[in-house]
């Protein structure tokens, strides 16, 4: 084996080796998507922010438009203190609505913008003044069973 | 035999071990120190690369691939009782790219690369060869070993992602051509799933972690080994065994320290 063919070998070796990690990259991992850009930060108190996670997807009309940065507890008022990463290419009015929802029965947990419809927008480091907690499901089926028995003592 | 004899022989057998971890760990000091030749001559490690990396080619990409089509199979029988078969994407991806690429790969390269390089190492040894280098005041580790080492290195990340890639491949083939999995819901839930950093980062250290091991286990055992027939054999089959071993110890301590927060 000569020295010329061992180079073209290894270049080969090593130009496929590399195009496997690039399509592990782009086509089976996320690399592609809008992570890399430019962002701007909107902070969000929610009294209970059940399992949502960093780098959950922030979403508004089900679009990916940001991530969870980070996830604080306010000692003072006893409130979460989610910090949110927005695609700065995406402006919200002031009266946004930031509410924690879960995807499907069972999925991951996100937030979930609801627009509102004044005409300034949100700045970078503003507060959204409006949220609704995560629904948790053993607090809903709580209540669900105090319902039903309270609708049993009715009967009675 | 008395028990004073017996506890001798043990005391003999953990001391020897002792000693024989103590040099292998001089003897990888060693390598890294004379490692600057592997890299001014790069066509040394080349060659190297050739020989570990090129001809394990087939191996490796015929095993990825039917890996990924077993993994095909058996998730989409498991995750079709569950109604969750879109998901085969992310069953497969995941297992690949975090722990089947680069432990499987690794195992593969263990036996087809590892026990080449102690077999020849020993044979040089058994033959001599490495004596007369150091006759001619050339440095057999410095030319021999190190060359050696840093192609596994270089090769084992290469391999393991060709592997993975492989593996998804074959899964998409078994899951979305054959058993008719949706193409588009295999594809985005798989790039929902998969994190660049967390996993495809974190696959690629480890593949590059195990490359070090096999290599190191490998040029060690041929450059200990007894210069006789038998000896090198023994130490063949030791660098298989030792290094199946270390890489999946190696892999349950990375995983505990790299998936710990999920």
């Amino acid at each position: 084996m000569n020295r010329a063919a061992i180079d073209l070998w290894v270049g080969i070796f090593v130009a496929i080796g590399l195009a496997a990690l690039l399509f592990l990259a782009l086509k089976v991992g996320n690399l592609s998507a809008s992570d890399v850009g430019e962002t701007y930060v909107l902070e969000a108190r929610f009294d209970n922010i059940g399992g949502l996670k960093v780098r959950a997807p922030v979403k508004s009309a089900g679009v990916v438009v940001g991530r969870v940065g980070e996830i604080r507890f306010d000692a003072e008022n006893y409130v979460a203190l989610v910090s949110l990463r927005i695609d700065r290419r995406y402006r919200f009015p002031r009266d946004t609505f930031a509410t924690i929802n879960t995807s499907g029965l069972l999925g991951e947990q996100y937030v979930g913008l609801d627009v509102g419809g004044e005409t300034e927008m949100l700045k970078d480091g503003e507060t959204l003044k409006k949220t609704q907690s995560a629904m948790v499901l053993e607090k809903l089926i709580g209540q669900f069973m105090f319902n039903k028995a309270a609708e049993e003592d009715v009967k009675k | 035999m008395s028990l004073a004899g017996l506890l001798r022989r043990l005391g003999a057998q953990v001391t020897g071990r002792i000693w024989r971890l103590g040099f292998a760990s001089r003897f990888l000091l060693m390598t890294l120190l004379y490692s600057g030749m592997a890299l001014r001559r790069l066509q040394l490690t080349l060659r190297e690369i050739y020989f570990t990396g090129v001809l394990s080619l087939i191996i490796i990409l015929v095993s990825g691939l039917f890996v990924g089509m077993v993994l095909g199979l058996q998730g989409y029988d498991t995750l079709q009782r569950y109604g969750s078969s879109e998901a085969l994407g992310v069953l497969v991806a995941l297992s690949l790219v975090r722990e089947l690429g680069p432990v499987v790969a690794a195992l593969l390269f263990a036996s087809r690369a590892g026990s080449a390089i102690t077999a020849e190492i020993g044979l040089m040894k058994a033959t001599e060869q490495l004596s007369a280098m150091e006759m001619m005041a050339v440095n057999p580790i410095a030319r021999v070993v190190a060359p050696r080492f840093w192609a596994g290195v270089v090769s084992m990340p290469l391999l393991a992602a060709l592997f993975s890639a492989l593996g998804v491949i074959g899964g998409y083939l078994v899951g979305v051509r054959l058993i008719g999995v949706d193409e588009g819901a295999f594809w985005s839930q798989m790039q929902a799933a998969v994190d660049f950093r967390q996993d495809i980062m974190n696959g690629v250290i480890k593949s590059a972690v195990f490359g070090a091991i096999v290599s190191w286990i490998a040029v060690f055992e041929g450059y200990d080994a007894e210069p006789t027939a038998e000896g090198v054999s023994r130490a063949t089959t030791r660098t298989v065994v030792t290094s199946s071993l270390a890489i999946l110890a190696a892999d349950f301590v990375l995983t505990a320290f790299m998936f710990r927060g999920i």
